[in-house]
């Protein structure tokens, strides 16, 4: 069976913009409009913007809708106390796999969702699978566009072509807080450790909303771009960092995982339980090379107490050095050996994220 | 589009072959490579005085999506590398077949390149 490149309501517009484009799970996208370096720093000192209209959003009604969620998501939506607010959430199964990470926002209707492009069909049969009996309706919003406006300038920015009457809304938003405007869905949200705005439109209005931000400064970014500027906020990436065989736990995401109520009972709970009984044997570190060369996905981390395994890698544009998310055992200290091409190269242990508002964060 | 200088010549891994005067040869990557590669952000040139065989591999170029492999493109010995090239790499992107020349080459047996791609066969390769 073929299936057809698909492609979002900004498709064109891309090409107007120069884009080079490439196949993302079988979406037509840019990668970047010239320079992926020149794109990364824009977001990182002024703003830019980023075509996600082929990630998902599903809206999610009816009189289960918050227990069901309750049930599917090991983070808790319970904390969402009040409309629009956003809960950053693992969908796991019940070996406590991640079957996918999304974002989960009250709203007035019941819940909306994001999830990621590249596990559309599985995550919408498995959410199908799993509501059988309970009063929730599932609705994919795929009439809706979504642009990511992301920088230390970018909510200026974008308020100048915001109607003006919605200035006093986008300005109160708090980190992690949306809010309904028409057919319009503003977030103050983002995937690139900067300030910034996740914006839902009617597809229709997509290109010239784009252009008018590109006339406020707002530069056109790739998918390129946006991969080094979460890694270096170090943010996972979905079949990267971690995937159905990978616990929470294990990737970074223990933070997410909401053990109180005791009594809440979500898929993968009990998995998860058991693991962290036995005690975790891996966990995430991000890693940097000093030294010259480019650190990526899959290399061998050698460490005393074991062997890891690099889950992303790139060149971070603002550090000027090669970094790294990577899964190592659980005891390892503040330096590795990493497989590079077969040779092992030293390269410094640390915390995440590499970088946050434009700064390194690490030691 | 890609630039392809009609004076060079060519192999099909991409790197670019000019003839000097006195008889070494330079080599560097082709424009259609740095456009594959995106921004360049390491270059690893051979030692000079280093003999390679044709199609050995003699560096690496690592840009912000990915390695990749430079090869020698005719056999010989190194006699010079751009050591300005490995200081400032984006030079790859922005004059692929100027300042960015990678190494120069005495050849084992300069008449091989005679049967090196033509800029209109090398265009042909790439689908130009």
């Amino acid at each position: 069976m073929t299936v057809a490149i698909q492609t979002t309501p900004l498709n064109a517009t891309h090409r107007e913009f120069s884009a080079k484009m490439v196949d993302f799970a079988g979406w037509d996208m840019p990668i970047h409009y010239g320079s992926q370096l020149k794109e990364h720093e824009a977001v990182r000192t002024d703003a830019g913007m980023f075509d996600v209209s082929h990630m998902v959003v599903l809206d999610i009604e009816g009189a289960d809708a918050e227990s069901w969620l309750r049930h599917l998501l090991a983070n808790d939506v319970a904390k969402l106390k009040e409309p629009n607010k956003a809960l950053y959430s693992a969908m796991l199964n019940e070996q406590g796999g991640v079957i996918d990470d999304l974002i989960t926002y009250r709203t007035a209707w019941g819940f909306r969702m994001v999830v990621n492009a590249a596990t559309r069909d599985k995550d919408l049969a498995w959410m199908q699978q799993q509501s059988e009996g309970r009063d929730v309706r599932l609705t994919v919003r795929d009439e809706l566009a979504m642009i990511a406006v992301q920088g230390p300038n970018a909510i200026a920015k974008a308020l100048t072509v915001l109607p003006a009457d919605w200035a006093d809304g986008v300005r109160s938003l708090k980190p992690f807080s949306a809010l309904p405007f028409g057919d319009w869905f503003v977030a103050r949200t983002g995937y690139t450790g900067e300030d910034g705005l996740e914006i839902m439109l009617p597809a229709e209005q997509a290109p010239a909303f784009w252009k008018s931000l590109a006339g406020a400064g707002v530069a056109p970014c790739g998918l390129g771009a946006r991969d080094t500027l979460r890694l270096e906020a170090g943010m996972n990436l979905y079949g990267h960092d971690m995937d159905e065989t990978v616990s929470p736990l294990v990737a970074g995401m223990g933070w997410t995982v909401a053990w109180a109520p005791e009594e809440r009972d979500f898929i993968g709970r009990k998995a998860l339980e058991a693991e962290k009984a036995a005690g975790v044997a891996m966990k995430q570190v991000g890693l940097v090379l000093e030294g010259r060369g480019v650190l990526r996905e899959g290399m061998t981390v050698v460490t005393e107490a074991g062997d890891g395994v690099t889950t992303s890698g790139t060149f971070s544009p603002t550090l000027k050095c090669s970094i790294a998310i990577a899964r190592v055992p659980a005891t390892t200290g503040d330096s590795a050996r990493v497989d590079i091409r077969g040779q092992l190269v030293d390269v410094r242990v640390v915390k995440l994220p590499f970088v946050r508002n434009g700064k390194r964060v690490f030691e | 589009m890609s630039q392809i200088p009609a004076e060079l010549k060519y192999v099909a891994s991409h790197e670019w072959l000019r003839l000097e005067a006195d008889g070494t040869v330079t080599v560097g990557i082709t424009d259609h490579a740095q456009e594959l590669l995106g921004d360049i952000v390491f270059v690893e040139l051979p030692q000079v005085g280093k003999t390679y065989a044709e199609g050995e591999q003699a560096g690496v170029v690592e840009s912000v999506k990915a390695a990749s492999d430079v090869y020698a493109p005719i056999a010989g010995e190194v006699v010079e590398v751009n050591a300005a090239l490995e200081a400032s790499p984006e030079l790859a992107n922005s004059d692929p077949y100027g300042e960015a020349w990678f190494f120069k080459v005495k050849p084992a047996n300069a008449a091989e390149l005679e049967g090196l791609l033509s800029a209109d066969a090398y265009a042909q390769e790439i689908g130009a």
